[in-house]
């Protein structure tokens, strides 16, 4: 069964700007690999509760103390661009 | 042992107990040989020779003053380059972050150097580990030391052909779908996935956060099981990480097989194997028998689904990973207009195809509309994949089967057609699915000279029945074959 995919929308979604021809062989590809993965359909998994994660934990408490965090100046140096403490960007809205 | 390169990390560190020889001069040892061997195989991305030395110096001044940091104190070791170090460029393969100097090390890099292990380096891999053969890598491949044309395994394929070849007496990789055991059986050493949240992961860069796990790459079972030993154990930075007891593990490396019960993994010992690996791994099997294990075959069924909806899940997980890296605080940008295009710009230009790939299969497996008919459905199938464990070992101790289904594949092969080199995780992926310890020891060459490695899974936390296994397999296979580039007479090329 062919799988439909909107690839432009999916790179959009992704905050990928990929070239009309790039697009092309992902989406076929993705064909490809979707089909593949189709198969967890031919399970029966009725009443089978999903695993999203290996341990069975929930709220994991650690002790609420202050304690040192990263170098401020060393995290911004790795910065692109950077205004005194701050990261900075391109202008958020559009036009 | 005319090299201290060559020396099994317990040999080296009983000689420097003696004082027979220093931390620098193992060090120097394993400087020399990658020399020799890295113009071949390009193992490391970054290889710190001064660092490497001035560490040594200062393990060798740490044990004349009578500090002692246990079985890797003076040890030269290397790291998979998905692992920070603070200081140092980590890259994890990737265009995106080339340049990036991490303000923070990894836990396992601070529990190695408070031990006193020396760092040499950082090794190759697929770009976020995301490969099997380390060919994704943004900095050129690294090549297996059995012979150069072929792919040493991945996505560890630096930190495996590393130890393989001596320019490291051990190594960490991680390990998502295959990416430590794959590798080590395609370069003949051991290597251990171990329990899910048994090593923290504060400090791996993240590719998909329920399956990731750091582990060990060494030459002996010993050698892994004090690797892991050292790594292992709870870290309020990982909320994930277990806070249990660590269970023995070196402890059962002298107990032998004998009264336990060991299942061959039906589904994982004809279709689809190489005939040479099943034929291999069958012989290990009779002498397993023979030193008093029980055999018997196991099936799990939901096993031959487990690749499927890893290739949903992974992707899934990494697409929402690898947001962070936007071109806003770390790493790579290309210039836009606006900040989202800046961010798509960027994404683009510094993420390989692969990585693109899998964020564009994740990003659409999780969307509105395909949610449940893939990423739900997968989520589903590992319910049954952990089942048929649970199931599994209420009848036998440990399962086995091949780690690979082939040894080593010509690079070039399979990096065109991605569902081929996906089909290089078959036999390891479920473990990740579901959170078990399992590991690869190599038992025979095959008739090309190239490695084959057995595969061993042990319920969560009972790493000392993999280890117990492992060792005995260790000794009835009597591996003791070194690729030729480890052995040759030095020849830089």
């Amino acid at each position: 069964m062919p799988v439909d995919i909107d690839i432009a929308k999916v790179a959009k979604l992704a905050r990928l700007a990929l070239s009309p021809e790039a697009l092309a062989e992902y989406d076929s590809q993705l064909q490809d690999i979707l089909a593949h993965a189709e198969r967890v359909g031919a399970l029966p998994t009725e009443g089978v509760p999903p695993t999203s994660h290996p341990l069975p934990m929930t709220n994991a408490f650690r002790p609420d103390e202050a304690t040192d965090s990263l170098d401020r100046e060393e995290v911004l140096e790795q910065a692109p661009d950077r205004e005194g403490e701050y990261f900075r960007v391109p202008r958020i809205l559009g036009e | 042992m005319s090299d201290l390169a060559d020396l099994a990390v317990r040999e080296a560190a009983s000689l420097m107990r003696r004082g027979d020889v220093s931390s620098l001069e193992i060090t120097n040892a394993v400087i020399d040989r990658a020399g020799v061997t890295e113009s071949h195989l390009h193992a490391y991305l970054t290889f710190n020779q001064d660092a490497a030395r001035a560490a040594a110096g200062e393990a060798d001044a740490a044990r004349a003053a009578g500090r002692n940091g246990g079985l890797f104190h003076g040890i030269p070791i290397a790291l998979k380059d998905n692992l920070t170090t603070r200081g140092t460029e980590t890259t994890a393969g990737s265009k995106i972050l080339s340049g990036y100097v991490p303000p923070y090390s990894a836990t396992v890099v601070n529990r190695l150097r408070d031990r006193y292990a020396v760092i040499l380096g950082k090794t190759n891999l697929d770009e976020f580990a995301m490969g099997s053969s380390t060919e994704n890598s943004a900095y050129g491949p690294t090549r297996n030391p059995w012979d150069t044309e072929r792919v040493p395994g991945g996505s560890s394929g630096g930190s495996a052909a590393a130890v393989a070849v001596g320019s490291a007496l051990a190594a960490l990789g991680s390990d998502t779908g295959g990416s430590i055991r794959q590798p080590a059986s395609l370069c003949g050493i051991v290597g251990v996935k171990p329990t899910y949240g048994l090593v923290s992961r504060y400090g791996l860069i993240a590719f998909a956060s329920s399956l990731d796990q750091i582990g060990p790459f060494a030459r002996t079972v010993g050698d892994a099981a004090g690797l892991l030993e050292a790594i292992a154990g709870h870290d309020i930075h990982d909320a994930t990480s277990y806070r249990g007891d660590v269970p023995p593990i070196s402890t059962a490396l002298q107990t032998g097989v004998a009264g336990m019960k060991i299942g061959v993994v039906k589904e994982l010992s004809g279709d689809g194997i190489d005939h040479e690996v099943a034929a291999a791994c069958r012989a290990m099997y009779s002498k397993l028998e023979t030193a008093g294990a029980r055999v018997t075959e196991v099936s799990l069924p939901a096993s031959e689904t487990a690749l499927s909806a890893y290739y949903l899940i992974a992707p899934a997980e990494a697409s929402a990973n690898l947001a962070r890296f936007d071109g806003v605080r770390y790493g790579l940008r290309v210039d836009g207009d606006t900040t989202e295009e800046m961010m798509a710009r960027t994404r683009a230009e510094g993420f390989g195809p692969e990585v693109a790939r899998r964020i564009l299969l994740g990003t659409y497996a999780l969307s509105a509309g395909y949610y449940d008919a893939f990423y739900g459905q997968a989520q589903k199938v590992r319910t049954l994949v952990r089942r048929d464990f649970e199931a599994a070992y209420e009848d036998v101790d440990v399962l086995v089967s091949p780690t690979s289904p082939t040894t080593a594949f010509p690079i070039g092969e399979r990096i065109a057609d991605p569902l081929s080199m996906y089909y290089a995780d078959v036999c390891t992926i479920a473990s990740n699915l579901a959170g078990d310890p399992s590991g690869s020891v190599p038992i025979s060459l095959d008739s090309a000279g190239l490695p084959i490695g057995l595969q061993i899974m042990a319920p969560a936390l009972h790493e000392e029945q993999l280890f117990r296994v492992a060792a005995e397999v260790e000794r009835l296979a009597e591996f003791r074959q070194r690729p030729e580039l480890a052995t040759s007479e030095v020849r830089p090329a």
